[in-house]
């Protein structure tokens, strides 16, 4: 019954405007063959123009200088800075570059308006003005440019030697970090084909860094470290996305990509900073990957590197929470296999404790 | 609801012809296979405008979930079907594939086919001066072939897996395996049938454009004096000539891969529990291969509105358009970059880095031309006698779009500070304002100046005025707000945020753009009223109403197959002599000679009277002697 209420007032509402809109036209055909002037609409047009300008410009300060705060995302990372930085000084050319062309373009609609027995001026070209308009923006684009650059060439540069390995698989629609673990400070090998539903790294026991590599589904990281993500997928693309470290690289299955970055402020900093007790860095994907795409999440933990270490200390080995994988390592690396997943204590360190004592 | 019912009865039409044939004669090759090229640019309009409605009702859909999460969507049931989940909500993947349909959609049947199919089609044999294009018959099969594709993409929407959804871009492996998602099933494939078609239909359109400007350009049109639309429609079917090709590849790669078990694109992939075959091929080739198309389409939805805008701008400023030659230097320049900048939308693919500085190079250099066609545009406008004519308010309307979107590729061709804003609401709000508004409203523009000469009746202008403020203040509030949204962070291609403290904001935001959007979709009906009812009852057309000098306004009111009644006039002048000091008249047609406006001439103009003979035989007509 209400729709079919709001249906007959819809129907109501167009019949009437279609009825305004043939008496309006029938009265302009009563008046007689119209001389193709512009009257009054033109300047009521020409007036909009200068009101829309008005309005809009300054609505776009108003929000901007109001509502900063809220979108300006924080930012936790080295190289995040320098590109926030570089943000800002291409906004402010742009927004000078914008409202000073828009501003001249407005107020030309308006003062040049049609007006009776006007003529307009007969103004072809004018090669000084042209050559000045093509040089200007070149000259301001080649800074920006080089700025960029810079900052791009430093950011993919190869990562130091000592970085924090850690290696992000993205798949349908989780994402699942793996560490190197503390024996050998290495990530093992890898094979797609090896994946199965347990081992989902696809890991390669018959390759010794492996043995003590731990997964996690919480990406922990330590504060002030040169970080290098190695990224990958299983499936389809997927993008890892750090907002707040101002780091994007997509996960591609087949071709390992990678990004290297410092984080700037644990998660405790950025807590306080920003008084929100409950503040967590979130690792977010980017790019479609399907049905679950905007809820492929996964928790972000920025430690101090002391913190940092206990935790990788204290993870266990994916082969001890998967020993009967244990087979798969060929029978001249079991002993390390053993030692190195934790299975039990290296010899050669029980002897160093005891020569201790 | 107009549309569809004029589409109805189009249908009608089709079917009933049999009835109306005894009076029309021959219904069948004037209206239906018709290679007058006036009919098939009507032909392509008539389907632009059905998907565009379709296109912007399916983003209404997907805006409904963005701005209202928690509204209940039961009462959209009746046409969606399953895709409402039982508890009201729109279901994730059908959000996807909207997402992707609408951008297909919008890019390819509205902004590429609409755009230059309607006005290279109406446009070039007209303002040229050519009897028309130079093959009717390939013009013809340009149309069909995208009847077909439009055919075969529209059924890929009722099927109940759903059409393509991995987004327009279709990157494989997602548009590879139906596994991953249940729109690369045969939604995918209807999906490369009709890309395959469109392409089949754009190079048939393409190649014609192209020769009949080289060829039938009338006597005295050198290149020099063609309208600045003709040098935008050229350069627009020279780009896609050479740019569609490498998508048909790509896309054929795709087939091969989904259905012959080859590896272009796949490799090490694990996904529902086994591990794919495919080994050794790689998901960035088809990014290089679709960028390939995919930049110089950007520009190819964009150079028509260019070139449509700098003709009406210039006719309603009743001034010559400033720096006819820098536009055309800048025309062409952009498009000569257009091809070596697509790689700037894989910066952050992986892709090797270096790659990356170089691309990020060209792709700043790009910004002077583009730069330079706004400061012409503005000083067109500098003492001016403007006229609000509806065509006039949709160019300004793209002049503006064109800076405020353009303005922020400074920000995304920047490889460093793309990191951040890649695949963002920045990059929605960017290109859907420097090339979705901004062709849009080129061709509303292009619509509303040359409805005249299309139906002989003019369009209302109120409801044109009414229709652009609407427009234009909606399009803004749709797509200026999301920047804000971007720099803050927010995913596109998202069905909801809420997983994400980091996103959680900007619920009232969100609202506003999706209320914006549906005010801004309701305001066209406006201009579909206008459009038929301006058909059948507008007001009676004078032969020039806006002062023109192009040549298409020298045609009867209601031009014939062919054209021109007598012989095709000759053309004497470049087209922008408006407001010229000493003419009575604040314009001097293409087609008068100088020897007629003694009082006007330039010194060197009055040299040129010299080569004209009274009738326009064996007339020797030099080239670029006075720009």
């Amino acid at each position: 019954m209400m729709s079919l209420i709001i249906v007959l007032g819809i129907v109501l509402i167009l019949a009437i405007l279609y009825m305004i809109f043939r008496v309006s036209s029938l009265i302009t055909v009563a008046k007689g063959p119209k001389d193709d002037k512009p009257g009054t609409a033109n300047k009521v047009n020409a007036a909009l123009f200068i009101v829309f300008m008005i309005a809009s410009i300054g609505g776009f300060f108003w929000y901007s200088i109001a509502y900063f705060d809220s979108y300006n995302l924080p930012v936790a990372s080295e190289h995040g800075t320098w590109t926030d930085t570089l943000f800002w000084i291409t906004m402010a050319v742009s927004i000078a570059a914008f409202v000073i062309i828009s501003i001249i373009a407005f107020v030309f609609l308006y003062q040049y308006q049609y007006r009776e027995g006007q003529k307009a001026r007969y103004y072809p070209d004018n090669h000084y003005l042209e050559l000045a308009w093509t040089i200007i923006p070149a000259i301001v684009l080649a800074i920006l440019i080089f700025t960029g650059l810079r900052a791009w060439n430093d950011i993919t540069a190869p990562a130091a030697k000592d970085a924090e390995l850690v290696e992000l698989i993205g798949q349908q629609f989780a994402w699942t970090a793996r560490y190197p673990g503390v024996k050998d400070g290495a990530l093992g090998k890898n094979n797609y084909r090896l994946i199965d539903d347990v081992n989902e790294f696809g890991l390669d026991l018959t390759d010794k860094n492996s043995f003590d590599d731990f997964k996690s589904l919480e990406l922990h990281l330590p504060v002030n470290k040169e970080i290098l993500l190695k990224i990958r997928a299983k499936d389809v693309l997927h993008s890892v996305f750090l907002p707040h470290f101002r780091v994007k690289m997509d996960a591609v299955p087949g071709m390992p990509t990678q990004f290297k970055f410092k984080v700037t402020k644990t998660t405790q900093q950025m807590r306080d900073e920003l008084g929100n007790p409950n503040f967590n860095y979130e690792l977010a994907c980017t790019e479609i990957c399907g049905r679950g795409h905007f809820s492929m999440k996964m928790a972000v933990v920025v430690e101090e590197e002391e913190a940092y270490e206990q935790w990788k200390a204290s993870q266990e080995a994916w082969l001890k929470q998967n020993p009967d994988y244990l087979e798969r390592v060929p029978d001249a690396l079991k002993e390390a296999a053993m030692i190195n997943a934790g299975f039990q204590n290296d010899p050669g360190s029980t002897v160093a404790e005891k020569n201790d004592q | 609801m107009a549309t569809t019912d004029i589409h109805i009865h189009q249908d009608v039409h089709h079917h009933d012809d049999h009835e109306h044939e005894h009076h029309e004669g021959n219904f069948w090759t004037k209206y239906i296979f018709s290679q007058d090229h006036k009919v098939i640019a009507k032909q392509f309009l008539i389907t632009g405008i059905f998907w565009a409605l379709l296109g912007g009702i399916l983003s209404v859909i997907f805006r409904l979930q963005l701005g209202y999460p928690d509204m209940n969507l039961d009462w959209l049931k009746p046409v969606l079907g399953q895709w409402i989940t039982p508890e009201g909500k729109l279901d994730p993947e059908f959000y996807l594939a909207l997402v992707t349909m609408h951008g297909t959609i919008m890019v390819f049947f509205v902004l590429t086919a609409g755009l230059s199919g309607t006005f290279a089609n109406f446009l070039i044999p007209l303002q040229i001066g050519a009897r028309d294009m130079a093959s009717g018959f390939l013009n013809m099969l340009s149309y069909w072939f995208f009847f077909l594709s439009s055919v075969v993409m529209f059924t890929s929407l009722f099927l109940s897996t759903g059409p393509a959804s991995g987004g327009w871009t279709i990157y494989p492996p997602l548009s590879a395996l139906p596994q991953a998602i249940k729109g690369s099933g045969v939604g995918m494939t209807l999906w490369l049938v009709a890309m395959a078609l469109f392409i089949v239909s754009s190079l048939l359109g393409g190649i014609n454009y192209i020769t009949t400007v080289i060829n039938l350009r009338t006597k005295g049109m050198s290149f020099t004096k063609m309208p600045l639309t003709i040098w935008a429609l050229f350069f627009t079917a020279i780009i896609g000539v050479l740019s569609f090709p490498v998508l048909f590849a790509a896309a054929l790669l795709l087939i091969f891969d989904r259905s012959f078990g080859t590896s272009f694109y796949l490799s090490d992939i694990y996904i529902g529990g086994e591990a794919l075959a495919h080994d050794g091929g790689s998901p960035i080739l088809f990014q290089h291969l679709f960028w390939f198309l995919g930049h110089p389409e950007v520009y190819i939805v964009l150079l028509p509105a260019l070139g449509l805008s700098s003709e009406i701008i210039a006719t309603n400023s009743r001034k010559p358009i400033f720096g006819y030659k820098a536009m055309i230097g800048s025309m062409l320049f952009i498009a000569i970059l257009s091809f070596i900048v697509w790689a700037h939308h894989m910066f952050v693919t992986g892709m090797n880095p270096f790659l990356g500085s170089i691309f990020m190079l060209l792709t700043l250099i790009i910004a002077v031309p583009s730069a330079v066609k706004i400061f012409n545009y503005v000083t067109t406008l500098w003492k001016g006698n403007i006229r609000f004519t509806p065509g006039m308010l949709f160019s300004i309307g793209m002049v503006s779009f064109f800076l405020t979107g353009g303005i922020t590729g400074i920000f995304l061709g920047n490889s460093a500070i793309d990191i951040q804003l890649h695949d963002t609401y920045f990059v929605v709000a960017h290109f859907h304002l420097v090339m979705g508004s901004a062709s849009f409203f080129g061709m509303l523009a292009g619509i509303y100046h040359w409805f005249p000469k299309m139906f002989g009746r003019m369009m209302n202008s109120t409801l044109g005025s009414i229709h652009f403020w609407l427009s234009f203040v909606g399009v803004y509030l749709v797509f200026f707000p999301m920047h804000y949204i971007g720099i803050a962070g927010f995913p596109r291609r998202y069905y909801s945020w809420t997983n994400f403290e980091t996103f959680s904001g900007f619920a009232d935001l969100n609202m506003l753009v999706s209320t914006a959007a549906i005010l801004t979709l309701a305001a066209q009906f406006i201009f579909l009223f206008n459009f038929f009812y301006s058909m059948f009852r507008g007001r009676v057309a004078p032969a020039n109403p806006w002062q023109s000098n192009t040549l298409e306004w020298t045609t009867p009111r209601n031009p014939g197959h062919g054209n021109w009644v007598g012989e095709i006039p000759s053309v004497y002048r470049w087209p922008y002599d408006y407001s010229k000091p000493g003419s009575k008249e604040d314009y001097i047609p293409q087609h008068i000679p100088f020897s007629e406006t003694p009082e006007s001439n330039l010194p060197n103009e009055n040299e040129l009277i010299k080569l004209e003979t009274s009738n326009g035989e064996g007339a020797i007509i030099v080239e670029g002697s006075k720009h």
